[in-house]
């Protein structure tokens, strides 16, 4: 590094400030950004996390890190956001800092391109990612920019980072036309391919501030970043796990219910016979059991291509809740409409269900492609006597028609016989009412979730058990 | 006071090292920094990570008893807290009968001798500093975890017939959950967290080393990659350390000198614990050890 100012930088206008109060400021605007990022810290969690640091060494980058975590993120979701947190702040802080300092990292040496031999560069990126050195990485995608990016930065840095992952040849599937010696040969782990972009993309931002002299604007986290790996519907384990959980939470919704005596009638036949012990006379009070009321259920699932991973899901969710309702009736649809309550019946065991269901359901027609209007007509014509003010609706689907006619009024036709309509869109909100998705048609008319991660689905069963009960 | 007061965070890693747990790097600082904060620790993981085992070398190290609270559904404050000792309040009423006023026998009866302590109780009026385990706590309903609260932050318990009974000695908690459910804000609050995950693979040989010296060194290292291999597939319930740990174990009985994939068959229930789950680890890990994949 050289201390020395690019010539021509003026007070930079794009460098914040430094905020007052030094290391207790950083803190505690770090902590704010956490907020931001809907981590609930309170002043209590500050405390003990300044408390923390009297204990240790604050100098040393790993422990630092475990205290501000354990004291702050307390669930494995939060820790997750605290991470991604922690590396944007303390990088633009650093970056802020150097920019405010003019610490800039020097002409570009002997890194100019022309220096670089290409394919070595590219066999040592392949073993460093294999190897998994982190240090090694960092300077190798320092090196690949220097060789790729320089020349035609498109200015988006998303962009840049693939078309140099690109010309690095990186990929994950295997290369079996590579020599035999070549590390890339085999696919490299995608794991490993995301720290490698993370590293570029890093590097990249910092030669954008050092260029620019100011520092971008804080880039929110996405939904999709937040998710924890394991977060996706398609983690058929973890799905099984929710549901275990579920099911041991309806049970115990339904006895705590149970146990309650506000508002309860008394049972004048047990209390006359209590009252025999008595002399006739009723010292002791029979109350009739509350029974919780269960809702019934009518589920409507897609199972079209389009939805396939989550609609497996959805099924397996509603087999494993048969027994919390007193009567689940289970739909599935295409083009047309098929009821499967019977094969979940028969069947214990999952897997067979879902194959049952997909070899004679005939739900698909000609097209294989979802016909929404069609569905509709064809379940009011179905169950129009039986809907009823404390039936219950749910649909699982992503609301795409395939351009064919939503028909939201038959839909508005169900949802006004039917108590409640629920709607579970696998899709995540921000693809909504995108393309062919008609779902603000229908959201109209009932309540719709989004429901591709396993807490949004645990979210939703809460609504739907608390509002059966409390009916 | 206590043995042994650690003064930094090697010290504690080192300690719970020699009484036989390796403790992580957010491990052994998140349980110097209970020690020295005086805060309960919330470790949350999954089943078999070492939680319960954290705490119990946590004693052995910093040579306090355990105490260990197990929650279950329906565990209330007279078998965590503390009861009366109704029979012998009994006895004590009939053995004065006439002779005493009422407010003397009240006062009496409603004595610390009459107390009956449940692990609670026992873990904050001990003299000697303890080290107390409330162990899955996401098992007890939210009652349970309100009554906690007054204990976890001021380390007191109100009883209404004698007052407030102050901690003498400051204890170490843990409170374990396997995250069945979410636990309130208001116990996260008073706790740090600490989050165990399965161990990375070095990390997990040192483990099973650690316990098993007598296992050949290639094959606790094919044991442990092998683990790692299944941990990645979709199963209900992933084998855990203690399952690494107890396959090793019959490794050694066996006297095996491999895991080929007829050792692997054989021991596969070690580490398996559902029938769906067997089913899919032979299909798809079990092809893997044969001597020609080996080979490649």
């Amino acid at each position: 590094m050289s201390p020395t100012a690019p010539p021509g930088v003026a007070q930079e206008p794009g460098i914040p400030d430094k905020g007052p109060g030094g290391f207790a400021g950083s803190l505690l605007a770090f902590a704010d950004d956490l907020r931001q990022e809907g981590l609930a810290v309170g002043t209590s969690e500050i405390l003990d996390a300044f408390e923390a640091l009297e204990h240790v060494p604050w100098s040393d980058q790993v422990d630092f890190k475990e205290a501000m975590a354990a004291t702050l993120a307390k669930s494995p979701e939060d820790r997750r956001v605290f991470e991604l947190v922690f590396d944007r702040f303390f990088f633009r802080a650093a970056e802020a800092e150097a920019a405010r300092r003019r610490i800039t990292e020097g002409g570009r040496g002997p890194d100019s391109p022309s220096d670089i031999n290409l394919d070595t560069l590219r066999q040592q990126i392949a073993a460093a990612l294999r190897d998994g050195s982190d240090a090694a990485l960092r300077d190798l995608a320092r090196l690949a920019i220097a060789a790729f990016g320089q020349s035609e930065g498109s200015g988006v840095l998303g962009v840049d980072v693939q078309r140099i992952r690109r010309a690095l040849g990186l990929r994950a599937e295997p290369q079996p036309d590579l020599p035999d010696d070549d590390p890339r040969r085999h696919g490299t782990p995608r794991e490993q391919l995301r720290r490698f972009e993370q590293h570029l993309r890093r590097e990249l931002e910092r030669a954008l501030i050092e260029r620019t002299a100011s520092l971008p604007p804080k880039r929110p986290l996405n939904e999709l970043e937040r998710a924890l790996p394991t977060g996706p519907i398609q983690d058929l384990a973890a799905v099984h796990r929710v549901v275990a959980q579920l099911k041991r939470r309806l049970a115990s919704q339904g006895h705590e219910l149970k146990g309650r005596k506000r508002h309860a009638h008394v049972d004048v036949r047990r209390t006359m016979r209590a009252s025999l012990e008595t002399g006739g006379v009723p010292i002791t009070l029979k109350y009739r059991p509350r029974r919780p009321r269960r809702p019934e259920i009518f589920v409507l699932c897609d199972v079209s291509t389009s939805v396939t991973s989550a609609s497996t899901f959805f099924l397996s969710v509603l087999h494993a809740l048969h027994d919390a309702f007193r009567k689940l009736r289970s739909f599935v649809f295409i083009e047309r409409i098929s009821e499967v309550t019977e094969v979940f019946e028969r069947e214990r065991d999952f897997r067979a269900a879902s194959e049952a269901i997909s070899k004679d359901a005939g739900v698909a027609d000609i097209s294989g492609y979802t016909d929404y209007g069609r569905v509709w007509e064809e379940f009011l014509a179905l169950i129009e006597d039986e809907l009823h003010p404390r039936a219950t609706v749910i649909v699982l689907g992503d609301a795409r028609t395939n351009g064919r006619p939503p028909r939201d009024d038959v839909f508005a036709a169900i949802t006004a016989k039917a108590g409640r309509t629920f709607w579970l869109n696998p899709e995540p909100r921000l693809y909504w009412n995108y393309g062919d998705s008609v779902i603000a048609a229908y959201e109209r008319h009932c309540t719709a979730f989004e429901c591709w991660r396993t807490d949004q689905l645990e979210e939703f069963v809460k609504v739907l058990s608390r509002s059966s009960f409390s009916r | 006071m206590g043995a042994t007061e650690p003064a930094s965070v090697e010290d504690v890693a080192t300690g719970l090292e020699r009484v036989g747990y390796l403790p992580g790097d957010a491990t052994a600082l998140v349980a110097f920094l209970a020690t020295k904060l005086g805060k309960p620790v919330l470790v949350e993981g999954p089943a078999g990570v070492g939680k319960t085992e954290l705490a119990k070398a946590l004693a052995r190290f910093m040579e306090r008893t355990l105490i260990r609270l197990q929650c279950y559904e329906g565990l209330d404050e007279a078998k965590a807290l503390y009861e009366w000792n109704y029979r012998k309040q009994l006895l004590r009423i009939q053995a004065e009968s006439d002779d005493a006023g009422w407010q003397a026998v009240q006062d009496d009866i409603f004595g610390e001798e009459f107390l009956l302590q449940r692990p609670l109780m026992s873990a904050i009026a001990s003299a000697e500093p303890v080290v107390l385990l409330v162990d899955e706590i996401d098992k007890t309903d939210q009652e349970f975890e309100a009554m906690l609260l007054e204990l976890l932050s001021d380390f007191q318990i109100s009883v209404p017939e004698l007052g407030r009974i102050e901690a003498r000695t400051r204890p170490v908690v843990l409170l374990t959950s396997n995250n069945t459910r979410e636990l309130t804000e208001a116990l996260k609050r008073r706790c740090l967290y600490l989050w165990l995950d399965y161990p990375r693979l070095e990390h997990e040989l040192a483990i099973v080393r650690l316990h098993t010296p007598e296992l050949d060194d290639r094959v606790a290292q094919k044991l442990v990659a092998v683990i790692h291999r299944i941990r990645e597939l979709d199963l209900k319930k992933p084998p855990s350390i203690a399952e690494s740990i107890d396959w090793a174990r019959t490794l050694v009985l066996l006297g095996s000198s491999d895991i080929d994939r007829d050792t692997f068959t054989t021991t596969m229930s070690v580490i398996l614990k559902h029938r769906t789950d067997l089913d899919t680890v032979a299909a798809r890990v079990g092809v893997m050890l044969d001597p020609a994949a080996d080979a490649a």
